[in-house]
């Protein structure tokens, strides 16, 4: 069988910080395509950007460490590899758009520069001859006057510009993989859409596989073919798009799905949240980190990790709670009549 | 697509935002006219004396009883603007030739302590730990030495001289700048574009010197500017205590040493403008440094 693009397995990182162990990422699996994207949402702290991180081998070590799994890129297992044979790696294989332009490029260098940096150092080109591939990408990416704009520095581009010079950068090698940390966060919402057409004009020309962290459950509705929702540094859901939308299993999917506006409700209808804090990772049970805040707890969540139950076509989902209660107690919320956001 | 936006203009660069201003501060324009002209003349005298031509009206170091009739010199007068001293050497050449070496010192000097702390200054803040400590506790031993008796010991060491003395300054001067540098790496390298450097695959010499130490060095400049008068003050006082230059070579310090002891006696000229020129040049420096200070400083932007 051949290998697959990208293979995490059991993917656990933690930091190791004076309070005590944080378990931002715990145990997290998931499998990458050529020419498909993964979804990756959950929010603030439920440890989407360290499983990133943890891909590219660009944790902070001290304190984090990748403690347990495997990530396999076309079945060579990265994390065996020695920190020069990752380097040519990073940028090559993999890149990684940040998620703040504004930040995310080097003031005192010409976008010329930044962007020509990788070419010449994993294809050996000439400066003169990365930066014309740099003028090219910048004109795929619907940059006007690339020839202009490549000799510009970043303070004299707007942040939807900035944020194309990033994927500019990022597809600059062709990798296979490319790694988008809420790549439109930062951005008002008519550069999101354009940012996000970028992106998947670029995904179909060079075939890569994306990776796509975000909080935007519609960005993910439109662009991803897969999703996992992560939770707590766990994976709480994973399956194909259509699926975990119209059919999702686990309670916090419900609370995330619930907790969206609706075009079709009333703008007098209150949103759901989702009640109560997320969960302190420094102080985490064994058991399933929703467990404090979920309606559907069961005696036994606080300290056992179910196992992932196979729900549908390539679903998979950890819950306790039995699948047949888990669809009808779904499906008596008020709020909840399933469907795409 | 995004619209063309107005993008006729040549590209700006970020210095050209920091000259805008310094135009605008009097005081550092002075400074730099100051710092130029006495470059231009040090260059001419560098290729004049590297091709054996001699620019000066006369040979420096010629001795002339006739103009020193009692050995105390004459006067400044229109054949020589400066006077001549004791041994009848018209002080106009000599000042001239002292500038070349004022100058070759403190630029040296200053190339050294920078070559030195913008390279352990870094590398100290990038990994921090152990070689942060190591380099760190031996910038406060250079501290600690009381500076001018350190001085003093290495050029004793060294042997007085020329090349001693930039050596000396250049290795007492470089832990300033390591501090200075290594404060701003440590909150630089904590910043996305280094991260998006290291995920773009660059290693940790590229990231150091490519990416954080460019976006560090603007309080560099400034002390730089400063340091260079420094560094020709403290030339100036180990030839005055007789460890710097050697006669006859002249530098400003070196003549100023030499003629201090006839200015009492009357003989004004002699240590009058060889000072004149040292002050002079360390004010250009020294304004220049704080206008780059304000133009640089991102808080009194307008």
């Amino acid at each position: 069988m051949a290998d697959r693009l990208l293979e995490v397995k059991d993917l656990s990182t933690h930091f190791f910080t004076y309070a005590g162990v944080v378990r931002a990422v715990n145990g997290v699996s998931f499998t990458l395509d050529h020419g498909e994207t993964l979804g990756i949402v959950g929010e603030s702290g439920s440890g989407k950007t360290v499983t990133a991180l943890s891909i590219m081998r660009l944790v902070a070590d001290p304190p984090g460490k990748i403690v347990a799994g495997s990530i396999a890129l076309k079945g060579r297992d990265l994390l065996a590899l020695k920190e020069d044979e990752m380097r040519a790696v990073r940028g090559n294989d993999m890149a990684m758009i940040f998620q703040d332009p504004m930040t995310s490029l080097n003031p005192v260098l010409r976008i010329g520069t930044q962007i020509a940096e990788a070419i010449q150092l994993h294809q050996g080109k000439s400066k003169k001859e990365a930066w014309r591939l740099a003028a090219d990408l910048l004109d795929q990416v619907g940059i006007a006057d690339a020839q202009k704009r490549v000799r510009q520095y970043p303070f004299e581009l707007s942040g939807g510009m900035r944020q194309r010079v990033m994927i500019a950068m990022a597809i600059s090698c062709n990798p296979d993989i490319l790694i988008a940390d809420e790549p439109t966060t930062a951005l008002d919402v008519t550069i999101q859409a354009q940012i996000i057409d970028v992106m998947r004009e670029m995904q179909t020309q060079y075939h890569s596989g994306v990776i796509l962290i975000t909080h935007d459950l519609g960005v993910v509705a439109k662009v991803a073919d897969k999703v996992m929702v992560m939770y707590g540094g766990r994976t709480v859901e994973y399956g194909p798009v259509d699926e975990v939308y119209y059919n999702p299993h686990h309670p916090y999917t419900w609370g995330l799905l619930g907790s969206l506006p609706r075009l079709d409700l009333s703008d007098k209808t209150r949103l759901t949240p989702i009640d109560g804090q997320p969960p302190n990772l420094l102080t985490m049970s064994a058991g399933c980190p929703f467990a404090g805040r979920c309606p559907y707890e069961l005696p036994a969540c606080r300290d056992t990790w179910p196992q992932l139950e196979i729900v549908g076509l390539e679903h998979g989902c950890h819950c306790l709670l039995p699948s047949s209660e888990r669809v009808s107690d779904r499906d008596k919320l008020p709020r909840f009549t399933v469907g795409v956001a | 697509m995004v619209s063309a936006e107005v993008a006729t203009k040549k590209p700006l660069s970020p210095w050209s935002d920091v000259w805008r201003r310094l135009k605008r501060n009097r005081l550092a324009v002075v400074g730099l006219v100051i710092i130029s002209v006495f470059l231009i003349v040090g260059s001419a005298e560098t290729v004049a004396n590297i091709a054996g031509v001699n620019l000066a009206p006369y040979e420096p170091n010629a001795v002339n009883y006739k103009l020193s009739p009692l050995g105390y010199g004459s006067s400044p007068s229109w054949s020589h603007p400066f006077g001549t001293d004791y041994l009848g050497r018209d002080i106009f050449s000599r000042a001239l030739v002292a500038t070349r070496i004022s100058l070759l010192v403190g630029i040296i000097a200053m190339a050294i302590a920078l070559g030195i702390g913008l390279v352990l200054g870094p590398v100290s803040g990038y990994y921090g730990g152990v070689v942060d400590a190591v380099i760190m506790r031996l910038a406060d031993i250079f501290f600690s030495f009381p500076y001018i008796l350190f001085v003093l010991l290495l050029v004793f060491v060294l042997g007085p001289g020329f090349v001693s003395v930039f050596i000396a300054i250049g290795l007492l001067n470089w832990a300033t700048y390591a501090r200075l540098v290594r404060g701003s790496v440590l909150s630089v390298k904590t910043m996305e574009y280094v991260e998006a450097a290291r995920a773009q695959g660059a290693s940790d010499l590229r990231i150091i010197f490519r990416h954080v130490l460019p976006n560090t060095m603007a309080p560099v400049y400034v002390a730089a500017a400063m340091g260079i008068g420094g560094a020709i003050v403290t030339e100036a006082g180990l030839s005055f205590l007789g460890l710097g230059i050697q006669a006859p070579d002249a530098s400003w310090g070196k003549m100023i040493a030499d003629y201090q002891s006839y200015f009492l006696t009357g003989r004004w000229w002699m240590l009058t403008f060889p000072s004149l020129l040292l002050v002079i040049t360390v004010f250009g420096f020294i304004s220049l440094g704080n206008g780059l200070r304000d133009a640089t400083d991102p808080k009194l932007k307008e």
